[in-house]
């Protein structure tokens, strides 16, 4: 069903379905200048991390929409930005129709956090290890008084804990009795305890083993289709991308280079970025095949290069691409594509193959 | 599988978490590091005994010696059991009602020591927990809130830092003495002690609080109650302090420490508890005019009580730090 919505998204280029979160423009800079005193004395500017740096997307409710790229690509900090853990520096997070820079006070955010949660990256340091499981499953029902009696709070911690396959009865235990991926589902459990309809996962596999990995994306699957949830997931790992993924957005130093759903993503790469990332997943059947090198090292976002972030380490770049930031552009296949080569027809499958010595 | 309402285990109450905790103390690592630890053990049960001897002092003590009238000036100058005194050529022998000897009043010394130990222990607690509360809370709202809260907070911490307990003791007596008249200071002197003393010690706990309380707040799980949508004070005091004060209880122990050290000194400089409260400081002070003239125990007694409490609550301190630092678990 999830699958033929996403097909005639994909011909149609839109998705018909209305999107929930709809991220416009955002950016996101970091102060790491020295102290005032020190700056004056050696007469340096100030320095800032571009983290994120304009980027847009929508993610149609009930779909899964993920960021990929390498470490510091500036994913988890949109994953942060988008639950109002850090204020934007420029651009906007709407979630169901309303921005949430418009909302200043607590009392006015209180509807929206109700809606949205967030899975994070160490279960070893996302739960009170002071708490106990059910204190902490229960924190979002009484912090949104949404639950105020005891029991009632009892039996709907009891459910949550077995929505996510643990027993009601580990509720009574501390965080430090469960193995990672047991704590992993606690923090689903308690992501979900305020019913959300959207939900932010920041690398919420990538500390776990194979085989817990699977569990879990397993089960965030499951509770998606049970639930109707929406994702945004947030991983450096293409195969649990893959697997999960309805829409995937490719991230370089801060900015989106590619966007599109997973299939055209995965099926028919079109930035150079994005086929070098494909081509680093091993990949059995075809062993002992050509492939493009992950080549060079992530630039410092302190000093981004000029014009295409990645014309350093790109085959097919040139003085354009040194010079001048890339628009996006459509794809054949209804995606988008920040890329001066493909926007110039420059990257034809005999480019590339030609790039791979493989003529 | 939907689970029925009775079959979810009810929570245990306090006396249930009580008796949970009490059973993990004892079967935890403290308490085994505790049972491998001789020095510990002898250190606790000084500390303890010490402590008790303060606490009943009224009822333990031989004699009220805060009773004036109950004085008798032909019990003066009497030497500890088993020594003799040369009191101006005339040999005195020591008098089994009174165990450590008397002072030049007739005042008996192991009273008087019992509670001197009361009140250095009142004092030292007293300021103790003030500094702690005071040090804590700044120092988690300091770490927690960053910026130039935190840099204010830290350079007050700083200025601080550099005045001596004694210094701020010193001051802050000679400016009460001259805005009060005589009585109101005598009545004040306990609580400008305390103050004092406090004042010397919150820096300690404020900047350890806060370095626990920086790496604390950039774990996941304050983010995750940061995204629930709790108060940035609730997230302080349910989620952080919990989590920082291990390191709070140490301090505080070795702070017990000096403080009582502290209350000592400024008592025996004569800035310290009034006269009518006579702390081992204070007997210590008053025992060292009169020790060339021979009459020893009046300092020697009170001082190697001092120095064995001390001792043995720093001990325990440090044991705590020791036990509570999992690097060197």
């Amino acid at each position: 069903m999830a699958d033929a919505a996403v097909a005639q998204a994909a011909r149609s280029g839109t998705d018909d379905v209305r999107p929930l979160v709809r991220v416009e423009g955002l950016a996101k800079h970091f102060d790491v200048s020295p102290p005032w005193l020190t700056r004056v004395l050696r007469h340096e500017d100030r320095t800032l991390v571009r983290a994120v740096d304009g980027v847009s997307f929508d993610i149609p409710a009930g779909r899964t929409f993920s960021l990929v790229g390498e470490s510091g690509c500036g994913k988890s900090t949109v994953a942060r930005l988008v639950v109002g853990l850090y204020n934007p520096t420029a651009g906007e997070v709407e979630f169901d129709g309303v921005s949430m820079a418009n909302l200043k006070s607590r009392r006015e955010m209180a509807p929206i956090r109700k809606r949205l949660q967030m899975i994070f990256q160490d279960p070893y340091a996302s739960l009170n290890p002071r708490w106990r499981v059910a204190d902490i499953v229960a924190e979002p029902l009484r912090a949104h008084g949404l639950m105020t009696d005891r029991r009632a709070i009892q039996k709907r911690v009891g459910e949550l804990l077995e929505l996510v396959r643990l027993s009601a009865r580990d509720g009574e235990k501390f965080p430090h009795e469960f193995s990672g991926g047991q704590r992993q589902r606690i923090s689903i459990a308690r992501a979900l305890a305020s019913n959300p309809e959207f939900l932010v996962c920041d690398e919420p596999t990538s500390a776990l083993d194979v085989s817990v990995q699977a569990q879990i994306l397993n089960l965030m699957k499951d509770l998606q289709r049970e639930l109707g949830l929406t994702y945004l997931f947030i991983s450096h790992d293409l195969a649990v991308v893959y697997h999960i993924s309805d829409y995937v957005g490719v991230m370089y130093l801060g900015r989106l280079v590619e966007w599109g759903t997973a299939r055209d993503i995965f099926r028919r790469p079109q930035h150079p970025y994005t086929r070098m990332l494909l081509d680093a997943i091993p990949d059995l059947e075809m062993s002992g095949r050509q492939r493009i090198p992950v080549a060079g090292e992530v630039p410092s976002p302190i000093h981004p290069p000029s014009g295409c972030h990645f014309h350093p380490r790109c085959p097919f770049a040139n003085e354009r691409c040194k010079a001048e930031e890339p628009k996006a552009i459509a794809t054949p296949a209804g995606g988008k594509v920040r890329c001066h080569a493909i926007e110039e027809g420059r990257l034809t499958e005999e480019v590339v193959q030609h790039a791979l010595g493989r003529d | 599988m939907a689970i029925a309402p009775e079959e979810i285990q009810v929570s245990p109450g306090l006396f249930g978490r009580v008796i949970d905790g009490g059973r993990r103390f004892f079967d935890g690592d403290i308490f085994y590091a505790f049972k491998k630890s001789p020095l510990t053990i002898a250190a606790f049960v000084v500390t303890v005994l010490m402590f008790a001897i303060a606490l009943s002092a009224h009822w333990l003590a031989p004699f009220d010696t805060m009773n004036l009238s109950s004085l008798n000036l032909m019990d003066a100058r009497l030497p500890p059991i088993g020594w003799q005194f040369n009191d101006g050529g005339m040999m005195v022998d020591p008098d089994p009602r009174f165990l450590l000897g008397t002072d030049e009043q007739g005042r008996d010394l192991l009273s008087a020591m019992m509670f001197g130990l009361q009140i250095s222990l009142e004092v030292g607690f007293a300021s103790v927990i003030l500094a702690a509360v005071f040090g804590t809370l700044l120092g988690l709202v300091s770490g927690y809130a960053g910026g130039r809260v935190d840099s204010f907070i830290m350079r007050v911490a700083d200025v601080q830092l550099t005045f001596p307990a004694i210094l701020i003791a010193l001051l802050i007596d000679g400016a009460t003495r001259t805005m009060m008249d005589p009585d109101t200071h005598q009545a004040f002197k306990l609580p400008i002690l305390i103050l004092a003393i406090a004042a010397s010690q919150w820096v300690n706990f404020a900047r350890t609080v806060r370095g626990s309380t920086l790496v604390e707040k950039n774990k996941e799980y304050v983010q995750a109650a940061r995204v629930i949508g709790i108060r940035p004070s609730l997230i302080m005091i349910r989620h952080v302090l919990p989590n920082v004060l291990g390191p709070v209880l140490v301090i505080a122990t070795l702070s017990l420490a000096i403080a009582i050290l502290t209350e000592a000194t400024l008592s025996f400089l004569g800035v310290g508890v009034p006269a009518t409260e006579p702390s081992l400081g204070t007997l210590i002070r008053l025992g060292q005019n009169v020790l060339f003239s021979g009459m020893w125990w009046l300092t020697i007694y009170p001082s190697l009580v001092l120095v064995i409490l001390v001792l043995a609550v720093n001990l325990l301190g440090d044991w705590l730090r020791d036990a509570l630092n999992p690097r060197l678990r």
